[in-house]
């Protein structure tokens, strides 16, 4: 468990955002240090994904700060995220079916030879090489992603977020589509970019995965922060009141 | 190399003799599929004119240089529908801003000009043909920024397009038609002066032939320097023999058709030529509104296969809110891609009214649907994400062979139009059928 010291690595500050004047997000603060998985845990429509689209560009906070480093920064689309090398691996994976791993891998950021071109070949190249690291049975590189599994396709929304470097990676329930072996091998995908440094948001319905991977646990309710607790601290009893009742452990139920 | 031979056997268990070639060659059984029916066509045609009339009228070198030509202004809006169409839009409003660009470059080249140059001045051509292509493009731009940044169907702003087009089409002439056109630009429009000739057509195939070549040796070299598997050497000689026969062949079939016996006297008495004693053999080659077409189709299609902007384009057609999360910004491809196609209507503007040597509020009527139906013909999907720039050109080919087909049987207009809708149904009928297959 990392010392949380000094300044974190993102730090986002009384975030809020409404839809038509339902308060999705009402004045969140949460925090994450380098090398800490965060798990973000709530009931269906407590907040937790509009949240952490605020950070990954997807949406605009109405308002709240959001600190890199300590350093206030400006969101305002995904290319400002990627920037700030925050990546993000979302629910519905956000792959286009019709394009093949490579394609899905390197959107938005598609090597390109000296002349301008897209360079298909070392696009592959090097879609081979991260999914050798993370999927060793993965071999379907030349067919739309339309055509892969649940797991095969997971494995490409988590290759493209861990090839460009992430610091700060989003993930929304990473293995909700997947069996218990490919879960697995989530797991120890989280150890080993923790170990790197990474911070990681994990928003997670599983008690038991969050008791597993996470150092802290935030969990809110309605859009608002219930709190947020060391998950060494307390049992996975507790942080179910959390979520239900939306009480902090030690206040009278 | 273990992994290869597995899935050689894999494929192996149904594969017979034309499987496997196909396998090998990668050639794409969807294009194979369109080329046989194209062909179906053209000999079925030409057999059923043999019985009816004796001799068969439409596998003829004169007939197949026409339909080279009636071709180019469909498929060249062909082309822009795909990129339309492939991001799960549609423009219907091509026909009417065809007329529209071909009404005001009338009015430009004719009217207004002339007046500031002098008739047949050579800045004439190139301003008319800028102004149209510029103005093309920004009726498509306003299009596209309704679409993407107003957030209104496409479908609306093309239907409304396409009446608002037709009508200032009429408006900028009182609906008079503007003929003829300037001399120069009238040769874009092919014809015996406006195709580049026998050594002009060899020219152009030696360039095509050396670029099959090098696609194909740069492509075997790309794989190579990866090591992915590459094509049995037969198979890309194969190709390379193919994709060369076919293009030689096209340009000697062009090269046979000779001008009509009135424009060579006529050019003989301009240049002081004596006629010999059995006429002289000019060729066609080909015409130039076809080049124009053959440029685009290879434009376009390493605009959507090498260029970020066309995996932007597959990847808003496959998943738009996937794109908008990758960071592709969705709206300002959008306005580009209707930017374009406004651009590609007003090419086949240029085209369509040089053929006819005049601007008329009529002219592009009922195009968008046959545009439409060329990208769909040509496997274009309409529920997005899938789609290419060959198979459009294709398409059009095929909706101008039966065009063409019944008109030299002498069907009727009304029967014309119910084969064409019933072709059309029935296209993509096909079409689905066989993605449900390869699924």
């Amino acid at each position: 468990m990392p010392a949380n010291t000094g300044t974190p690595l993102v730090e986002l500050r009384d975030i809020s955002i409404a839809f038509g004047g339902i308060k999705a997000v009402d004045r969140v603060t949460v925090d994450l240090y380098p090398g800490e998985v965060v798990g973000l845990l709530g009931h269906n429509g407590a907040g937790k994904s509009t949240l952490i689209k605020c950070l990954s560009g997807a949406y605009r906070a109405d308002a709240g700060e959001v600190f890199i480093n300590g350093e206030k920064v400006e969101i305002t689309n995904p290319r400002d995220a990627r920037a700030h090398n925050i990546e993000t691996i979302y629910q519905t994976l956000a792959l286009a079916d019709n394009l093949d791993a490579a394609s899905n891998l390197f959107l938005g950021r598609e090597l390109v030879t000296a002349a301008g071109f897209v360079d298909d070949a070392r696009m592959e190249a090097e879609t081979r090489k991260i999914m050798a690291r993370l999927n060793p049975n993965f071999a379907k590189f030349n067919v739309p992603v339309s055509a892969l599994s649940g797991g095969q396709r997971q494995s490409v929304a988590i290759a493209r977020a861990v090839y460009f470097n992430a610091r700060i990676l989003i993930m929304d329930e990473p293995t909700a589509a997947l069996g218990p072996h490919e879960t697995q091998m989530v797991a120890d995908l989280i150890q080993e970019l923790k170990k790197q440094g990474i911070g990681i948001f994990l928003i997670e319905h599983d008690i038991h995965a969050v008791m597993d991977l996470c150092d802290r646990a935030s969990v809110m309710k309605n859009g608002q922060l219930v709190g947020t607790v060391n998950v060494a601290d307390v049992t996975d009893e507790d942080i179910l009141g959390m979520i239900i009742l939306g009480k902090k452990p030690g206040q009278a139920a | 190399m273990t992994q290869s031979a597995q899935q050689t056997a894999r494929d192996g268990k149904d594969g017979n003799v034309l499987s496997r070639f196909l396998k090998a060659t990668e050639i794409d059984t969807r294009l194979l599929g369109m080329v046989g029916a194209l062909l179906l066509i053209w000999i079925g045609f030409h057999f059923y004119g043999m019985m009816k009339f004796g001799t068969g009228a439409f596998l003829t070198p004169r007939n197949l240089w026409n339909l080279s030509v009636q071709t180019a202004s469909i498929g060249i809006m062909a082309c822009g529908m795909v990129l339309v169409i492939v991001t799960r839009h549609i423009d219907l409003s091509v026909g009417s801003v065809l007329g529209f660009t071909a009404m005001i470059m009338g009015m430009v080249q004719v009217r207004w000009l002339p007046e500031v140059f002098g008739l047949g001045h050579p800045m004439i051509v190139v301003l008319t043909i800028l102004v149209g292509l510029v103005l093309g493009a920004m009726v498509g731009a306003l299009h596209g920024w309704l679409i993407a940044y107003r957030g209104i169907p496409a479908f609306i702003v093309t239907l409304g397009g396409l009446l608002v087009w037709r009508g200032m089409a009429f408006l900028v002439a009182r609906g008079e038609t503007i003929s003829p056109v300037d001399s120069t630009f009238a040769l874009l429009g092919g014809g015996p002066y406006g195709s580049v000739g026998a050594l002009g057509s060899w020219i152009v195939g030696a360039i095509c032939c050396a670029g099959v070549v090098f696609l194909i040796v740069n492509g075997r070299s790309q794989r190579r320097k990866f090591d992915f598997p590459l094509r049995p050497v037969w198979a890309e000689y194969f190709l390379a023999a193919l994709g060369c026969g076919l293009i030689v062949g096209t340009v000697l079939l062009f090269n046979n058709y000779p001008w009509p016996i009135g424009i060579v006297r006529q050019y003989a008495a301009a240049n002081d030529i004596t006629l010999p004693e059995g006429g002289l053999f000019i060729s066609h080659g080909f015409a130039i509104p076809v080049l124009i077409l053959i440029a685009v189709g290879i434009s376009m299609t390493i605009l959507m296969t090498r260029t970020r902007f066309g995996r932007y384009v597959f990847a808003i057609g496959g998943n738009p809110d996937a794109a908008l999360l990758a960071g592709i910004d969705v709206k300002w491809v959008t306005v580009k891609i209707f930017a374009l196609m406004g651009f590609l209507t007003a090419l086949a503007a240029i085209v369509a009214s040089a053929r006819l040597n005049s601007a008329t509020n009529a002219l592009g009527t009922l195009d968008e649907l046959y545009v439409i139906a060329a990208a769909v013909i040509g496997g274009t999907s309409l529920a997005g994400g899938v789609g290419t720039i060959y198979g459009a050109i294709l398409g059009a080919l095929v909706m101008q062979s039966l065009k063409t087909g019944m008109v030299l049987i002498g069907f009727d207009a009304a029967i014309q139009n119910i084969v064409v809708g019933a072709v059309l149904v029935l296209a993509v009928y096909v079409d689905i059928l066989y993605r449900k297959r390869s699924k």
